[in-house]
């Protein structure tokens, strides 16, 4: 308990912000990676790959991220595997995003018309020219909306990661109040940067969606 | 690197567990109930016709959607105690889960009472039917109905958020474990427990959800499809 906010609690507080975007860039590009692979994984022609998949994104949904946090970063060290904070909370976060976007996902690429499944064949493409050529660019298309949205989702859950002691924003403020004590201030503070952050993916989410539905309905007119 | 598993010195804390587990369901069943009510009347508040209940609504839903709810109940927490409202843990959890499922209920609702075609209201009008009467019977039922899956999905998460209120000191599950692992060490196993337990929360949840909606509406129980 001393002194007021100055600057250098500020710029604490904005390395903070920076840590947030990393860790959420770091959650994005991980989790997409796992994630497409999961989508695929759950279309798969084998069923055993589609019954794993659909367990995997089973147990993760059915999971609170900060459990799954605690797991990747007490459990692994309890096993013998020493992680920095940043590393369980990158794979957490990537192991947890991976389920719910290779859920969006599948629902996109399964809402591509059927007939477009059934030209490609008719067309004698192979399983992966289907795939690549035909269904994924349409896929693309219907999945960046929700995709958008749900950066949102993972850079609110990044604030999860202040548990694991990871100093992203919100473990930036729980440090700055622990000199202030001026709570009420300070996480307001840290309220109205996590807004400036998101909004503007809602906003922007919302756009592109409101425009996908004017290209399907001239679609369906024509 | 040497992997010892010991489940027993984590389950042999059963009665704790199953007491943190209890109180989880506890604190998703207020936040449930009080959320489901304000975010229906967040929703109802904004379609009004008053500009400023309208606005007020809409800030509401926004602020809640894009902050993380870990702030929002730290906010809560210390905001009550600086105004000198001294709440247990229990009470500032509930409180502020239920202002953050209320602000997704509402976008929820929004998207149910947007789904009602003009037509039947008109019809109800029509056939003489009260404001209220319309406003229950065309609409609220008519609307819960078509969005009760996503509306289910939204509370067995909020169920799983619940686990956020840890960092208050409500002694639910995850508080649990954090106990349980600093006691015994056995953080791997607590962990894994724990989620196991959480998985087999929200198949409960689920499973209760399926069962309400089939007491809730004898229509689709009847056809076997939404409307």
């Amino acid at each position: 308990m001393g002194g007021h906010l100055n600057i250098n609690h500020l710029t604490f507080l904005g390395q903070g912000a920076l840590w947030t975007i990393g860790l959420s860039v770091i959650a994005l590009i991980g989790g997409g990676i796992v994630g497409f692979a999961i989508a695929l994984a759950r279309i798969s022609p084998l069923k055993s790959v589609r019954l794993a998949s659909a367990v995997y994104v089973q147990l993760i949904q059915g999971t609170p991220l900060l459990v799954i946090l605690f797991l990747g970063y007490f459990g692994l060290a309890a096993i013998g595997l020493k992680v920095s904070s940043l590393t369980a909370a990158g794979a957490s976060l990537t192991l947890y995003v991976a389920a719910y976007l290779g859920e969006i996902w599948r629902g996109c690429i399964q809402s591509v018309p059927k007939s477009q499944w059934e030209a490609a064949e008719g067309l004698a493409l192979s399983r992966t020219q289907r795939m690549m050529k035909v269904i994924l660019p349409q896929a693309i298309r219907i999945a960046t909306p929700p995709t958008v949205g749900f950066m949102v989702q993972i850079i609110k859950n990044t604030s999860l990661a202040s548990v694991v002691g990871f100093v992203e924003l919100m473990r930036s403020g729980q440090i700055v109040n622990n000199s202030l004590f001026e709570p009420f201030a300070i996480y307001a503070i840290i309220a109205v940067v996590y807004f400036a952050m998101c909004y503007p993916l809602s906003l922007f989410s919302q756009k592109l969606e409101r425009r996908m539905g004017r290209g399907r309905s001239n679609l369906a007119s024509a | 690197m040497s992997l010892q598993l010991d489940f027993p010195a984590v389950l042999e804390r059963w009665p704790s567990l199953l007491g943190g587990a209890a109180l989880t369901l506890e604190l998703a069943f207020f936040a449930t109930v009080l959320g489901a009510l304000f975010g229906t009347l967040a929703a109802v508040g904004r379609s009004s016709q008053s500009s400023l209940i309208a606005g007020a609504c809409k800030v509401y839903v926004e602020s809640i959607r894009n902050t993380p709810l870990l702030v929002q109940i730290f906010l809560v927490y210390f905001g009550l105690a600086s105004l000198g409202l001294k709440l247990s843990a229990f009470t500032v959890a509930v409180a502020a889960l239920t202002i953050n499922v209320g602000a997704y209920t509402a976008e929820i609702m929004r998207a149910g009472f947007e789904a009602i075609p003009r037509g039947q209201i008109e019809a109800a009008e029509g056939l003489a039917l009260s404001r209220l009467q319309i406003y229950w019977h065309i609409i609220l039922l008519p609307a819960i109905e078509k969005v009760y899956p996503a509306l289910t999905s939204q509370f067995v998460l909020l169920m799983l958020a619940s686990s956020v209120c840890s960092q208050i000191s409500a002694e639910e599950l995850t508080a649990v474990a954090n106990y349980i692992q600093s006691d015994t060490y056995r953080a791997f196993e607590a962990y894994i427990i724990v989620a196991v337990l959480y998985i087999a929360l929200s198949l409960v949840m689920r499973a209760g959800f399926w069962g309400l909606g089939l007491v809730l509406f004898p229509r689709r129980r009847r056809l076997g499809t939404p409307l």
